[in-house]
């Protein structure tokens, strides 16, 4: 059944190299006009235009650099975990070249996460590092990021032992998600992606959902331009 | 069955397992796991006055007055209440109401001496005139 809709929608034809090469020189360029786009808007209304917040004044301006790349760290790691269930089943050489390219890009929001939020809780909380659940499960999300990098560059091992990492990682991603609310954390609970109504006005909603836009596309852009320069190494 | 479910099956059932076990360790580890504790599971705990724990709670408005060379305040956590001594510096948005963790020894069972504390704010975020 799902290889029937799979052919349908000929999506297959995207695991084909050449075609995500044809594919994805068309859409790149779309992708970093998005990216460039959102990013002016996002940085305009996060610096300029939006409100300073009623306890923390302009200190708030961090929440948009620091909340799209935690968002994006996970997504990211959602991504590879993906890519490497694929790889692991279906051994599609497309899905090593996605993962592989994906994973610097994931590790480099998660220690814009780590830094912005450090950076924040100085003088906000009074300190800027506490091993307290959330920290520390990010923290072992970057590790899992390098972990993955030094099996498969750093250590030769491969993409299958890679793979594996990135599974047995994923349980991390729950855990980060939840450690506000099952234990007694110094970093808040979530904001917006939470039961009931967001707790951000609206007014920095904008500039939060703009700056997250351009990250995403940053990832887009960064990941589709890897795996174009990955596909062609190999050709070689 | 073809060998690529079979590879799907694997994979599904070790992380089945993974995830088991990850949440049994995760539970058992509670106490570790926990950054500070409530003025409520202070009495259970049979905390000594030698152990250096942290304590969270909200600073009870009314209050916060000086004493000695820094101030005290209580803090609650809508069950029980405390009563914190810092002679340390206060975080810039400490004030009453506001969530905080203080690290420190507890004196007896209703006063907590503090050597460091920090602001726990909550998740809102809004403009200084709307609500």
């Amino acid at each position: 059944m799902s290889t029937a809709i799979i052919k349908t929608l000929n999506l297959s034809s995207l695991a084909r190299p050449r075609v995500f090469l044809n594919v994805s020189t068309f859409l790149l360029p779309l992708s970093l006009s998005l990216m460039t786009l959102l990013f002016t808007a996002g940085l305009y209304t996060a610096l300029v235009s939006s409100p300073p917040d009623y306890q923390q004044g302009e200190l708030v301006r961090m929440m948009y650099v620091h909340v799209p790349a935690s968002w994006m760290s996970l997504m990211v790691y959602g991504f590879v975990a993906l890519m490497s269930l694929i790889v692991l089943v279906w051994r599609h050489p497309m899905a090593e070249i996605l993962a592989v390219s994906a994973v610097p890009i994931g590790a480099l929001f998660t220690a814009l996460s780590l830094a912005t939020g450090s950076l924040w809780g100085l003088p906000t909380w009074g300190t800027f590092w506490v091993w307290d659940a959330r920290l520390t499960s990010v923290l072992a999300l970057l590790f899992f990021y390098g972990g993955y990098w030094l099996l498969y560059k750093g250590l030769g091992r491969g993409i299958r032992a890679a793979s594996l990492l990135a599974l047995v990682g994923l349980v991390n991603v729950p855990i980060i998600k939840g450690s506000v609310d099952w234990w007694n954390t110094l970093h808040q609970p979530a904001s917006i992606m939470r039961q009931g109504p967001m707790a951000v006005h609206e007014t920095m909603l904008v500039p939060l959902f703009l700056m997250a836009g351009a990250y995403f596309f940053y990832f887009v852009s960064v990941l589709m331009k890897r795996a174009q320069t990955e596909l062609r190494v190999r050709k070689r | 069955m073809k060998l690529k479910h079979r590879r799907l099956l694997i994979i599904i059932g070790g992380f089945t397992g993974l995830g088991l076990s990850a949440f049994f360790t995760l539970r058992a580890l509670q106490d570790n796991l926990i950054y500070f504790y409530r003025p409520s599971d202070l009495a259970s705990k049979k905390i000594s006055s030698q152990e250096r724990i942290r304590v969270g709670g909200q600073v009870m408005p009314g209050s916060l007055t000086p004493f000695g060379k820094g101030v005290r305040f209580r803090i609650t956590d809508q069950h029980t209440s405390l009563w914190v001594i810092s002679s340390g510096l206060l975080p810039d948005l400490f004030r009453e109401g506001q969530g905080i963790v203080a690290e420190g020894f507890l004196q007896d069972p209703h006063v907590f001496q503090a050597t460091s504390v920090l602001v726990k704010h909550d998740e809102n975020y809004r403009p200084p005139d709307a609500r």
